[in-house]
């Protein structure tokens, strides 16, 4: 019951507050946004999307920050295998 | 709701338990037979066992029909081989390719049959006529031979259109003006209402091969290169979305087209490198993978980074949680060719319109047989079994 | 595609490999469970266990919600939707769940009109254009899902609708991971926390497993490189003798929740006293129904169900797959009995069954698929 895919919100239904047009990779579905009700959800926003509902906005800052986690390990890895070949003693 | 008394005696589920014991009774058969696997793992034996049981005979355990028998994965085979396999058997049948290739007055025919109820009738990129056209050529197709003669047999329920019928046979029209063939027998019935979606289409197709060509699904060998000749998925995910029930719009089209053209200048490019050609249809192209892993009894390894999706396709795949290898097209084919000739044979495709997407995916190996393995983009290994049941769209 | 792409990146997984490798403790195993059934389909789909070493295993918990429910409820769904003017809806995952007389699918082919549908608002579009029919949604998931079904609910009374109704079979996570801790047969070192259910009830109610189990517990996203960094995440604190809740899915999960959610859920839904779960018996509050005011929408209430206990199958090992205390393999009826076409038990039908992942692809050797696929 865990199938949640991140879509990007295109256009908010106009006479429905609690409904809009999601895309993901050029699909499209209307869902219902009333969980986040409160988050004022715009055009541009990403969402999580689950049977129809969006269920939390995806933060860009976090994502980024966890790509950027996932960079500095591997910038930190680099670092030290060419430490490691460097130390190599003759 | 009445509460857990734990005194509480619960019924059993008969039908579980008769298959615990029909499936003890089969394993103490195949006991009899120690095969020397004492030096395998408690963990391989299990598996070892679970091989031999799949090289069973076939058989339908269910009582009636089931969607999942029409889906073209693991029941549609078990009732092709228990129930129409059984009781037609003859050499021709056995051969179990898209088409039965015949030996007539010295001529080497091809001849097929297709049965069509895609619903809706009407769908982006296309509608049942065509369809029906395309399929009964690409069957053609796929064994080298030029597409000659369809039958068109209509089924058609009391209350459909005129205008509707109309349409669908224009394209049918179309579609055989396109291929080169022509529509030279056919068969009207009607139904009464609700007794057929609309419209039913079966068509018969007959071609000639003219070229000294032998291929089929165990004709690959190690070494031999597996071609697709385009994204995969549209047809299957066209009428998902066009089905109106799960809501999602897409710009995504059937891919459905003949392949005659593009079997043609792939067989010009390398006459003797090409093993077998299979059109991705119902079940998508893991199943044909599939069926020929068992049929050569080799393994294909597939590279996913390799094989094209849209992204359409690919999105919607997503939403949905079904793998677009399991998803029907309707215009793309999969070769086998040696190894040696695959570039060849990807430029061939490439430089025909309906083969500019064409990819070489992966590989034949020799081991283990029978399996398709796929290499993750992720970067990982799993296995690509035969589909169970229908891609239903899952929610986890 | 955003936020799916860059976290399945084979680059930073070879590093999150090799930095998990470096911190294991020479001779000793870790086992990590991850509850979420979503978690278990995403490994063997990316073939994600060739990224971990030997020493780490992870072990499949109960968090499939399709697995969990048991055959008897499964039967009283049947006898709904054989009733003559029911359009029964459904996802695709329950199908072909077998009950104690069959599956959906096997009622979908002796005439039952059983229809899936990829959201409980679709179901509700149903109801609208059937206005002769009775429709009813079968409603299960854990807290991921229950938000979706409390807020149709809510929909289908603002639309002033008498002919739609959820058969409600939610259950709650908490209860879930309780009975694994207390389960004497398992030694788990950590979890991975389930990432969707944790968008509406946060991280804080796992805060017991870490306080007084003593266990770390690492809130995991879906993709690959998530479960990658959560069992990195584990294992740091292992190194560092902490025993916290961290939270990895940081982009998706508030610590707090969803607060929106939790009020609607608790509007339209409260905890049953006790519910059968499958392979694991009756646990206490660990369920939800549909409160009295809307009992409307209640097809318990609307319905005759039979609400007879149909025991598992003898040769049935799916609870102690469920606990991660047997793998697939060790279960006797696997594949032999219990095969995808013919499955016995949940765990080989759910597409995130451990059964079923086992079955369909990491059916071989790891050495040996690895060595195949070059």
């Amino acid at each position: 019951m865990c199938l949640g895919i991140p879509g990007e919100v295109v256009e908010l239904h106009p006479d429905e507050p609690h409904l809009a047009k999601v895309d993901v990779s050029g699909v499209r579905r209307m869902i219902n946004i009333g969980l986040l009700e409160g988050e004022n959800v715009q055009p541009g926003d990403w969402v999580l999307i689950h049977v129809g509902f969006a269920l939390s906005k995806i933060d860009e800052e976090e994502a980024a920050a966890a790509l950027g986690f996932l960079e500095s390990l591997g910038q930190a890895y680099d670092d030290e295998l060419a430490a490691l070949a460097e130390s190599n003693i003759e | 709701m009445t509460g857990p008394e734990r005194g509480d005696t619960a019924t059993q589920a008969g039908w579980a338990e008769e298959a615990v014991r029909d499936a003890a009774v089969e394993d103490a058969e195949l006991a009899q037979y120690p095969v020397g696997r004492e030096h395998l793992s408690k963990e391989q034996q299990v598996l070892a066992r679970i091989d031999k049981a799949r090289q069973r005979k076939a058989r339908v355990k269910e009582e009636r029909i089931t969607l999942a028998h029409g889906s073209g994965g693991k029941a549609t085979h078990t009732l092709i081989e228990a129930v129409f396999l059984e009781a037609f058997r003859n050499p021709l049948l056995e051969a179990m390719e898209d088409q039965a290739v015949l030996d007539i007055g010295g001529a080497r025919l091809a001849f097929t049959t297709d049965s069509y109820v895609v619903s809706p009738v009407f769908f982006p990129g296309g509608d049942i006529g065509d369809l029906a056209v395309n399929g009964t050529v690409n069957d053609l197709a796929m064994s080298g031979a030029r597409p000659l003669y369809l039958s068109a047999g209509f089924i058609l329920e009391e209350g459909f259109p005129v205008a509707d019928l109309e349409r669908i046979v224009a394209s049918m029209a179309a579609a055989a003006a396109a291929a080169g063939v022509q529509i030279v027998t056919g068969d009207t019935k009607v139904v009464q209402r609700g007794k057929a979606d609309g419209c039913y289409i079966n068509t018969a197709g007959v071609g000639l091969i003219e070229r000294p060509v032998h291929l089929g699904a165990d004709r690959c060998r190690p070494g031999d290169a597996v071609i697709v000749s385009g994204p995969i998925g549209d047809h299957g995910v066209t009428i998902m979305l066009a089905r109106g029930e799960l809501d999602i719009e897409s710009d995504i089209v059937s891919d459905t087209a003949p392949l005659h053209e593009l079997v043609a200048a792939l067989l010009d490019a390398v006459p003797d490198g090409v093993r077998a050609l299979r059109d991705a249809t119902r079940g998508g192209v893991a199943t044909i993978l599939n069926e020929m892993a068992k049929a050569s009894g080799v393994a294909v390894v597939v590279d996913e980074t390799q094989v094209p999706v849209r992204p359409e396709a690919n999105g919607a795949c997503e939403i949905l949680g079904i793998d677009p290898l399991y998803v029907a097209c309707e215009g793309r084919l999969v070769a086998i060719v040696d190894g040696t000739h695959a570039h060849t044979a990807l430029t061939a495709l490439r430089h025909h319109p309906l083969g500019t997407g064409a990819a070489i995916i992966g590989h034949i190996n020799d081991d283990p047989p029978g399996l398709v393995l796929l290499k993750t983009t992720f970067g990982g290994t799993r296995i690509v079994d035969m589909l169970v049941g229908d891609p239903l769209p899952r929610i986890c | 595609m955003r936020f799916v792409d860059e976290f399945r990146d084979a680059e930073k997984a070879r590093v999150l490999s090799a930095q998990i490798a470096s911190m294991c403790v020479p001779g000793r195993e870790y086992k990590f469970m991850e509850v979420c059934g979503g978690h278990t389909h995403t490994i063997y789909k990316h073939g994600l266990e060739d990224y971990l070493p030997e020493a780490v295993r992870l072990v499949h918990g109960p968090g499939c919600p399709v697995c969990v429910i048991p055959m008897g409820r499964l039967d009283d769904a049947i006898a709904i939707a054989e009733e003559p003017d029911v359009i029964m809806t459904t996802f695709g995952d329950m199908m072909r769940v077998p009950g104690g007389r069959g599956s959906f699918f096997d009622s979908k082919a002796k005439g039952a009109d059983i229809r899936m549908v990829y959201s409980p608002l679709d179901s509700l579009k149903i109801a609208q254009q059937n206005p002769d029919k009775r429709v009813v949604f079968m409603a299960i998931g854990f807290e991921t899902t229950a938000p979706s079904s409390a807020m149709t609910v809510l929909r289908a009374k603002a639309l002033g609708l008498s002919n739609f109704s959820i058969f409600c079979n939610h259950v709650t996570i908490i209860p879930a991971i309780k009975a694994i801790l207390d389960s004497p047969d398992l030694r788990l070192d950590g979890f991975l926390g389930p990432g969707h259910v944790s968008t509406v009830i946060g991280c804080r109610p796992y805060e017991f497993i870490s306080a007084v189990h003593g266990k770390p517990l690492v809130c995991a996203g879906f993709e690959p490189l998530d479960i990658l960094q959560s069992v990195y995440m584990i294992m740091r604190q292992l190194q560092e003798g902490r025993s916290e809740v961290e939270n990895q899915y940081r982009r998706v999960v508030p610590w707090d929740g969803n607060v929106k959610a939790l009020e609607v859920i608790n509007e339209v839904m409260e905890l049953r006293p006790y519910f059968e779960w499958r392979g694991l018996g009756f646990i206490s509050h660990s369920a939800l129904k549909v409160r009295d005011a809307y009992a409307a929408f209640d097809a318990e209430r609307i319905f005759e169900v039979p609400g007879v206990r149909v025991a598992d199958p003898k040769a049935c090992q799916c609870g102690e797959v469920l606990k991660g205390v047997i793998k697939p393999w060790e279960c006797k009826v696997f594949g032999t009995a219990c095969t995808p076409e013919t499955p016995i038990g949940t765990c080989m039908v759910s597409s995130e069954g451990a059964c079923a992942a086992y079955y369909n692809f990491g059916r071989f050797t790891r050495e040996r698929v690895r060595e195949a696929a070059g």
